[in-house]
């Protein structure tokens, strides 16, 4: 079957952002079975340049970026846009700002 | 958590496995700066009492030391004398004796700012340098501390010690400081305190409560909750959360490094780990960190639902933004902030948003910031008139703009915080800032 976009949302476990003290936000992309791991690594659709665009933050200040084979997961750490919790904060826990990522299409055999 | 209560039952399941410790963490940076930055606790003090009366009962049954860290949420000196309060408090209403060791964690900013001079203070992470000013207009700033004052604690008490109150600590620390003092490997110590620390997060489902079984060459982990399994997924997965990198963890004096480590999956609820190791730095470094008060702030909430009005909710917003500084022409404008949060637009992700278009209702919150709250009030009570009566283009609804739910329409938050100083200081000794006080309550 010829494969379809499909949005990570329905493929991955988790999707979920957090804060990782007060001035990181990091981002966990967690697969159900390692085929969906592999299968999503090698269709080169997540990179660093992607996460550069929907995060607006610049490749080099990306902190943590890789594809970690162990816990079948893509772990993302970036600078916070301000300290946690100051003035103008909008999402203390940094817990609702993984909805890019659900968003990112793959190609995937059609359900 | 210390103060977020924990199913007793299977508490005294874990008793009845016979530990070496009982080891609970009360500290976290995550509900924000208000606590460094104020003096407030996490929890309230009555769910404290709670929580250290069913520790201090089981100390009583066992005689097994309690080990708590990171008192009050940020840690400081302030909140260790209240855990400390609290204990003597439980102790002489049910006639209990023990012997207590308090450790502080507060840091002397002349120190700070002397070591800073030398050269030995670095940011930690994406935080600029650290600027001296920032260390006076702290309220206090704390260093977090390693596994060596919780052992120094036990060492240096012939009699025992039978409850430690420890200001800001990593997080494992109390855990680690149990393994490491009866000499095992400080590397499966650190591990198994780290995914100890957070109770059965590492479990499916998730849960509460945990035990550990730490050996020589590797540590073994059991939810216990009977409803609930470890999986060498679920335990694997564990330091993922909320961390930097899913294998490399920065703690007070080195790293630990779970790239090598194997997860062997022991019985359908038991998970064993094996291979961690730990890298010490050199020099031994702490995380210190200290948040300061940074003005008042006042809010309006407020409903919008006209499409006309939604449409145009921007320069609507602008205008009304500058007719209230201009109002205030007076206040120097550095001095106070407007920053509305528009729910149904981008409220959540700000300019992150993907989705441009907003939704056919809004949510309007103003945020102000002031040198005052009463001036907080009054910019926000300023900007909520102006925004109820702004013209624009092709308005039908001419009685009124926004819909407001709440009085008082302009809401006082009280003072704001942030945090101004995350930084990684050189130590000669792991223990020298940490003063500890024995005594018998």
């Amino acid at each position: 079957m010829a494969p379809v976009p499909t949005p990570l949302r329905d493929i991955a476990k988790v999707v979920r952002s957090k804060n990782a003290g007060p001035f990181e936000i990091t981002l966990d992309i967690v697969f159900k079975t390692r085929a969906d791991f592999d299968a999503v690594r090698e269709s080169g659709v997540i990179t660093k340049e992607l996460v550069s665009e929907l995060y607006n933050v610049p490749t080099q200040n990306i902190i943590t970026f890789g594809f970690f084979e162990l816990v079948n997961a893509v772990k993302i750490t970036l600078p916070r846009p301000r300290a946690q919790g100051g003035i103008g904060e909008t999402d203390m826990h940094a817990a609702q700002q993984h909805v890019p990522l659900q968003e990112i299409r793959v190609p995937w055999p059609a359900a | 958590m210390l103060g977020y209560g924990f199913p007793v039952e299977h508490f005294k399941m874990g008793l009845a496995l016979k530990p070496h410790a009982i080891t609970i963490d009360s500290g976290s940076t995550d509900s924000g700066p208000q606590k460094l930055g104020l003096g407030e606790m996490t929890c309230s003090r009555e769910a404290y009492v709670k929580d250290i009366e069913v520790l201090l009962e089981a100390q009583q049954a066992t005689r097994i030391p309690v080990l708590i860290s990171s008192a009050g949420g940020d840690g400081t000196n302030l909140h260790v004398d209240v855990f400390r309060d609290i204990v003597t408090e439980i102790a002489r209403r049910r006639g209990w004796h023990f012997k207590v060791a308090s450790i502080y964690s507060d840091i002397d900013k002349s120190h700070i700012a002397r070591e800073l001079k030398a050269g030995r203070i670095e940011p930690l992470g994406p935080v600029p340098p650290l600027d001296p000013r920032e260390v006076e207009a702290a309220t206090v700033v704390v260093a977090q501390m390693g596994a060596e004052p919780f052992v120094k604690a036990l060492d240096e008490s012939p009699g025992g010690v039978d409850v430690i109150l420890a200001g800001r600590s990593y997080d494992p620390s109390p855990t680690a400081a149990m393994a490491i003092r009866a000499g095992f490997d400080p590397a499966l110590a650190w591990h198994m305190g780290k995914i100890m620390e957070c109770g059965a997060l590492c479990a499916e489902p998730v849960g509460r409560t945990v035990m550990g079984w730490l050996r020589h060459d590797h540590f073994e982990i059991e939810p216990l909750n009977p409803a609930e399994r470890c999986t060498t997924a679920s335990v694997a997965a564990h330091t993922l959360y909320e961390k930097t990198h899913p294998f490399l963890l920065a703690g007070p004096g080195g790293t630990l490094d779970l790239s090598q480590c194997r997860y062997e999956q022991v019985t359908d609820r038991r998970v064993r780990v094996s291979g961690s190791k730990f890298i010490p730095s050199d020099p031994y470094t702490v995380k210190l960190e200290g948040a300061k008060t940074a003005g008042w702030r006042s809010i309006f909430i407020a409903g919008a639902r006209d499409p006309i009005f939604i449409a145009q909710i921007d320069a609507i917003l602008d205008e009304v933004l500058a007719n209230t500084r201009a109002y205030f022409a007076d206040v120097p404008p550095e001095t106070y902030r407007l920053i509305p949060h528009l729910y149904g637009k981008n409220g959540v992700m700000g300019d992150l948003e993907p989705v441009k278009v907003p939704a056919h209702e809004l949510c309007i919150i103003l945020e102000v910031a002031a040198a005052t709250q009463a001036l907080a009030t009054a910019i926000c009570n300023k900007a909520r008139t102006s925004l109820m009566h702004a013209p624009y283009p092709g308005r039908i609804a001419t009685a009124g703009n926004i819909a407001s739910p709440f009085t008082p329409l302009e809401i006082p938050l009280g003072q704001a915080c942030t945090f101004n100083v995350y930084h990684l200081m050189k130590v000669d000794s792991p223990t020298a800032l940490f003063p500890i006080r024995h005594e018998e309550i």
